[in-house]
């Protein structure tokens, strides 16, 4: 049993036929019920619902004060490696792609500790591209162990990783996992994943589930809004979120909310995803799961980002840099792709305070 | 007002009030003001003891009594080594143990609760377990040292009052050490229910940090709480169920007494 079956589950079921007789009284027993279930959820992904985001966004606001006060976690995605042996369509680092290759050494990620530790963040993302000939899982160890002694909270975005090596990170310090099924639609996925080990879909699917049975304490999943139709892989996202909650009922679970982003190689076939539909996104996410944690990068601009504040969002990037070296080096790499919002995280913390939301620059700790 | 003793400390105040979920932490030190709140709590996995402006210690008056909180510990071990670390961070001997393995509704675990009470009782803390009201689980916690029981009036943030009375007065008449109410408690009105029911203090955090003038509305709690606390010592007038009827069915029983 694992998540891949509750996929099957709605693998052939008619999104379009039921969303299409969604009513708007349908959407007003929604949203005034306690607890919705997966199909209430769908419903609020609906065209219909689209009609009514006021309403859901003063239950989302009030259901996020409830459980997560008006507080925004801050956190920063330091870049390790951009070295790649997978060629997925839609990302910049794709081993096709003619960009600058770079690794960060030892010295060179203690030096971008320091940088981003001086700005006061105590949580840090780390990045890699998929190469474990390049970034060994020996290497992310060695990496964390450097890091500890700059940040409280240590997350890792990386290539997926069996039980045992999710084990020996968490051992060496890592609290949290994001990793996106990028497209839970299998055969979408095979087909912008062109080549590579990301190939395989299900190895991927049940990492996030790996990564809780090792005891990982946050796991932050996420489709990239664009690879197909919004409204289907919202759902499995909120689907697969809702999974390991029930099931590692210890564990923090998040969602995050990439939307595709220009970046160096070109993917057309995008499906678009508007303003408008992220919020509806956001909205239904908080009303199906309202003690999930919802992250907004600075793939965002920086007008959405601070209206998307009072929402239903608990965590927001800061100050990023998608170059390998970004914050420290001279010789950067290419970026993974373009950021939009470029606030430093001086700025972010004064345009979070003006919402009347307190910028939360540490929630975490190393306890053994 | 009569004093609340733990832990050998006589308190005047009987608002304890939390510090999480503020829209910022420069209203702190107003919030315990109005409340005059003398034991505030806070998560240690929020103290950063090395930025001085993001540091929440910072905010706490000095003659506060510090109570963090093993906020994100999943079992026993780890809010022991939490507790540890507060103390060794300069928060004093006081700790709340709060040991939750559910994200979804944020239940405490109280076997696991009454095993840290225990470990960090004998180590010298002055330990209040947070807890899903149950009496022989607040009879573990007594033998295994707590200083107090702070059951849950409601699933924590979620302002619903109390809804585990029932089980709140079972303890408060069974158990000898101080009960205070912590988690749910949403308005004013519940704070003084719970305190003219007998609790020795309530902990409020959401219901104050949330309000719209969380300052006021500390006052507001502080009010309540004294109001519930004297009605408690005043002795309230029994409840009854059927009105007092001035002429009673049964008088003619006693007539020929007369």
């Amino acid at each position: 049993m694992s998540f891949y079956s509750e996929y099957l589950k709605y693998k052939n079921f008619e999104f379009n036929k039921f969303l299409e007789n969604i009513t708007s009284s349908d959407i007003f027993r929604i949203i005034n019920k306690d607890k919705i279930d997966e199909y209430d959820f769908l419903a609020l992904l609906s065209n219909e619902a689209e009609k009514y985001l006021e309403e859901m966004a003063q239950k989302a606001h009030r259901l996020t004060i409830q459980s997560f006060g008006k507080t925004i976690l801050l956190y920063t995605p330091l870049y390790l490696s951009n070295f790649c042996i997978n060629r997925c369509s839609y990302c910049g680092f794709n081993i096709e792609n003619k960009i600058k290759r770079k690794k960060l050494t030892f010295e060179e990620i203690e030096e971008e500790a320091k940088v981003i530790s001086s700005t006061g963040l105590r949580h840090i993302l780390i990045l890699t591209g998929e190469s474990r000939k390049e970034t060994p899982v020996s290497y992310i160890i060695d990496a964390v162990k450097i890091l500890k002694k700059y940040f409280d909270s240590i997350s890792i975005e990386i290539y997926p990783l069996k039980e045992d090596e999710y084990r020996e990170v968490i051992e060496a310090g890592v609290d949290g996992l994001t990793i996106y099924q990028e497209v839970y639609d299998e055969d979408i996925y095979d087909k912008v994943h062109i080549a590579g080990l990301k190939k395989n879909y299900r190895f991927r699917l049940n990492a996030p589930e790996r990564a809780c049975k090792a005891r990982m304490r946050n796991v932050n999943i996420g489709a990239l809004l664009g690879l197909n139709d919004w409204r289907k892989e919202t759902f499995m996202t909120g689907l697969h979120a809702k999974y390991l909650q029930d099931k590692y009922s210890d564990v923090e679970v998040s969602v995050s909310l990439p939307r595709i982003r220009p970046h160096i190689g070109v993917y057309e076939d995008i499906y678009p995803v508007s303003d408008k539909n992220l919020v509806q996104i956001i909205l239904a996410l908080r009303l199906f799961l309202p003690r999930v944690g919802i992250t907004i990068s600075t793939r965002e601009n920086q007008k959405l980002r601070d209206n998307l504040i009072p929402l239903g969002i608990t965590k927001m990037s800061a100050g990023v840099s998608t170059e390998v070296g970004g914050h420290s080096s001279k010789t950067k790499s290419d970026s993974q792709f373009e950021i939009s919002d470029k606030r430093s995280v001086i700025e972010m913390k004064e345009a979070i305070s003006a919402r009347g939301y307190q910028p939360v620059f540490k929630d975490w700790m190393h306890i053994d | 007002m009569d004093k609340l003793v733990i832990g050998g400390v006589k308190l005047e105040s009987r608002l304890f009030i939390g510090t999480g979920k503020f829209p910022s932490k420069k209203i702190i030190p107003d919030v315990v003001k109005t409340s005059k709140s003398q034991v505030i709590t806070m998560a240690l996995r929020r103290v950063d003891i090395n930025s001085k402006e993001e540091n929440i210690l910072e905010y706490i008056p000095k003659d506060c009594i510090l109570l963090p909180n093993t906020s994100g510990a999943r079992n026993a071990e780890e809010a022991v080594r939490i507790a540890r670390l507060a103390k060794a961070l300069g928060c004093g001997n006081w700790i709340k143990i709060e040991v939750i393995s559910d994200n979804k509704y944020l239940l405490p675990d109280n076997y696991e609760t009454i095993k840290a009470t225990e470990t960090l009782a004998k180590e010298g803390f002055i330990v209040l377990p947070y807890m899903s009201p149950d009496l022989i689980a607040a009879k573990r916690l007594v033998e295994a040292g707590a200083a107090a029981v702070m059951p849950l009036g409601a699933p924590i943030g979620t302002n619903r009052g109390l809804k585990t009375k029932e089980l709140i007065q079972i303890m408060i008449d069974e158990i000898d050490l101080p009960i205070i109410v912590d988690a749910g408690i949403g308005k004013p009105s519940d704070a003084a229910e719970a305190m003219e029911m007998g609790a020795a203090a309530v902990l409020v955090n959401t219901a104050i940090a949330t309000a719209g003038d969380p300052v006021k509305m500390a006052e507001a709690f502080r009010l309540a709480v004294e109001a519930g606390r004297l009605a408690y010592i005043s002795k309230l007038g029994p409840e009854k169920k059927f009105a007092e009827a001035s002429s009673p069915l049964t008088g003619f029983l006693n007539e020929g007494e007369k």
